[in-house]
């Protein structure tokens, strides 16, 4: 064959091949139309870290998801379609997390997605279901990379991390010169999701006068952080602010600095503290007291739909493993919330464009509609970010877990400040 | 940096890469005598942490007085999973089989330990978990000492079996050939299993000191696996000094670079170590050049 007709041969092949893929695409679209049978019932699929690093707040989304599905399959479903989740693991792997969806997508054809857990991760599935002409509703995907994608179909319901600490660092910079701490430390894993957090924060407070007496970024694959935070401790600041993005980070620092007989006056972690009881698992409670923490969301919320949800999950999971007695609104995984939040967004969604077309949700998501959630009030702009509900933080105070600031908020309580030493 | 932080990441790194080396030696001893790389000991390590935890949390049972009771019992796990699952494996592709069985072996521990405790963290407690004393101006955590001592001390006991005793001399002959062994009467089966429960048996007390130093769940094996897995193919694999050298040098390392440079390079410096290393050594600092005949 000459190579005219081999240039021909591979054309014809690539042009089957594309023909394939694109009747591949449009008959994986064609469960996306919004169709479905009377009785049949509407599956979403999702990937979630069942094991390896977020094995923890995986298995916390896949509660608030099933939880849910539970409260609306009790309610008679989705427009009378009972739900059905689809989860599968995706080990923590951003790898794995493209597959999986697009396995779900293609192979399984489920009828709509939420999101998996972590920045790191969702923005890696949504590329992939946005492929699909699939909306992505995800909780956990709060750091800038995902907004700054250019994607459509991306929707966080959780408000996006960038400002989380605004709160704090409005609170550190105005106390009183007599009291606001001199010196503080920056120390960040390299996470899509703790370094934006930390970056705007070290922005904020830098202009107030506080000394920075340290500022590093760790590798977020460290399983070793004594050096790192004997470092932190030699340098004796006052404030202490750590990107984390789990609790074994947090544990891990608290565990050096005790061990290291220092205690900062302030010590704020970007993720962690608001785990619930698992949190308090790992660190016990004496040593939790003073420890800050960054969420749009706590068990003791005051919103009505947050409290039927809480009171829900302690009747189901109250005294098991996740949830051991007591299981107070305190223990509640802020995790449980967001997932939550995600399948009520849905379900509005739905049920406002009657039916379960993804491209009609999306725009419906898109139209600058004010949602409810159990985390407060649901506004995307254009990228897919909430911007409607109010950064707070929140302090472990002995066994509780409460909102310190903005100190303006009605619910607010003093901060605990200095922070109490450790407790053993 | 002051030269008392530089002091502190020498400190933890001897005292922190001591139990890193226990926990490799176990790798690198089922590997030097049976050829088996037993990717399942970094849940075996988290196993012997659960086993700790249970017995303290259940039965008050402190975490050091504890081993007495966890380590006999990993050593039973051990040769019971070298009698049903290793022992099974034959013929020349039984080293790459060998991974994909204990590899098995390990998500069917993981997937009981998430059902058995969930997957919330946990952390060993006892009151010499969070303290230190202070000598010559620098802060000791009790648990990295008691730890270090327990590590030297084991590997103490392995060395004196290895070097002391008639047992010790079965597994040196198997370790250098397999079939020589056999023909003067060693029973190399039997040495196998009991290296394999031994290997395994030291994961407990490894698993009791990680899990007072880390919070941990099953997961958190596969970190733990990356990093024995570098030890010993950094110390050489099957040589017990070569996991005590690679496992000290590789924490301290990351210590002094995390502290002295950035912690963003602590990772990396290692491995940029072991790849020069292994550029002039490919048998690791201590590993053997000739291949052993089985």
């Amino acid at each position: 064959m000459n190579r005219k007709g081999k240039l021909f041969r591979a054309l014809g092949v690539a042009s089957v091949a594309g023909a394939s893929m694109l009747l591949m695409v449009t008959q994986s679209g064609a469960s996306s139309s919004g169709t479905l049978a009377k009785g049949a019932p509407v599956t979403i699929g999702i990937s979630l870290s069942l094991s390896g690093d977020f094995s923890a707040d995986g298995q916390a989304y896949q509660q608030g998801y099933e939880l849910w599905a539970d409260s609306v399959n009790a309610s008679g479903g989705l427009l009378g379609h009972k739900v059905v989740l689809d989860i599968v693991s995706d080990a923590s792997s951003p790898t794995q997390v493209v597959t999986n969806y697009q396995d779900l997508i293609s192979v399984k054809h489920v009828n709509l997605t939420f999101g998996p857990f972590s920045t790191l991760l969702t923005l890696p599935a949504a590329q992939a279901v946005n492929r699909y002409g699939y909306a992505m509703l995800e909780g956990a995907g709060g750091g800038p990379s995902v907004f700054q994608a250019g994607l459509k179909n991306v929707f966080d319901v959780t408000l996006p991390v960038s400002y989380d600490l605004a709160p704090f660092a409005k609170w550190l910079t105005t106390l009183p010169a007599s009291t606001r701490p001199k010196t503080i430390a920056y120390v960040t894993s390299n996470d899509p999701f703790t370094q934006p957090v930390v970056q705007v924060a070290q922005k904020l407070i830098g202009k107030s006068g506080i000394k920075t007496v340290y500022n590093k970024v760790f590798p977020a694959e460290a399983t070793d952080y004594t050096a790192i935070a004997d470092a932190v401790a030699a340098t004796k600041p006052q404030v202490v602010v750590l990107g984390s993005v789990d609790v074994p980070t947090v544990s891990a620092f608290m565990q050096a600095f005790e061990q290291a007989h220092f205690t900062p006056k302030v010590f704020v972690a970007t993720a962690g503290p608001d785990q619930g009881q698992a949190f308090i698992s790992a660190v016990g409670a004496g040593n939790a007291s003073g420890m800050m923490v960054p969420n749009s969301w706590y068990g003791s919320s005051p919103i009505a739909s947050s409290k039927a949800m809480v009171a829900a999950y302690i009747k189901k999971d109250g005294g098991t493993k996740v949830c051991t007695n007591p299981c107070t609104p305190a223990s509640v995984n802020a995790d449980i919330a967001e997932a939550y939040s995600v399948g009520e967004v849905m379900a509005q969604a739905v049920k406002a464009t009657g039916g379960f077309n993804n491209a009609a949700i999306i725009k419906y998501l898109h139209s600058g509609v004010t949602l409810t959630s159990v985390q407060g009030s649901v506004k995307f702009n254009a990228l897919g970010e909430n911007l409607a509900q109010t950064a707070y933080t929140f302090q472990w105070q002995g066994a509780k877990f409460v909102e310190v600031n903005p100190t303006t908020d009605k619910g607010a309580v003093p901060v605990l400040f200095p922070k109490p030493a450790w407790a053993s | 940096m002051n030269s008392t932080a530089l002091i502190h990441a020498l400190i933890d790194g001897v005292l922190t890469g001591s139990v890193y080396a226990l926990m490799a030696t176990g790798l690198t001893l089922i590997f030097g005598v049976m050829d088996i790389i037993n990717v399942a000991q970094g849940i075996l390590v988290i196993l012997g942490a659960y086993l700790s935890y249970a017995l303290s949390v259940h039965f008050g049972i402190d975490l050091f007085a504890g081993l007495l009771i966890t380590i006999p019992t990993l050593f039973v796990v051990g040769v019971v999973v070298e009698r049903v699952f290793i022992t099974r494996l034959k013929g020349p592709e039984r080293t790459a089989m060998s991974i994909l069985v204990t590899y098995a072996l390990s998500l069917v521990i993981e997937g009981a330990l998430n059902m058995i405790f969930s997957v919330n963290d946990v952390q060993l407690q006892a009151w010499y978990v969070d303290r230190s004393f202070l000598l010559f101006g620098v802060y000791f955590p009790y648990i990295y000492v008691f730890g270090f001592i327990l590590a030297a001390g084991l590997l103490a006991a392995l060395y004196v079996m290895l070097y002391r005793t008639r047992f010790g001399a079965s597994i040196r002959a198997s370790l250098a050939d397999q079939t020589a062994a056999a023909l003067v009467g060693i029973d190399v089966k039997r040495v196998a299993t009991l290296c394999f429960g031994i290997g395994v048996a030291v994961t407990a007390a490894g698993g009791m000191v990680y899990g007072a130093t880390n919070t941990f769940n099953a997961s958190t094996s596969y970190d733990l696996i990356t990093r024995l897995l570098t030890i010993i193919v950094l110390g050489g694999m099957g040589s017990l000094g070569g996991a005590l050298l690679a496992g000290i040098l590789m924490v301290t390392l990351e210590d002094v670079v995390a502290v002295m440079w950035s912690p963003v390079w602590s990772t990396m410096s290692f491995f940029i170590v072991l790849v020069i290393v292994l550029s002039l050594r490919p048998q690791g600092i201590f590993g053997k050049q000739t291949a052993r005949v089985a």
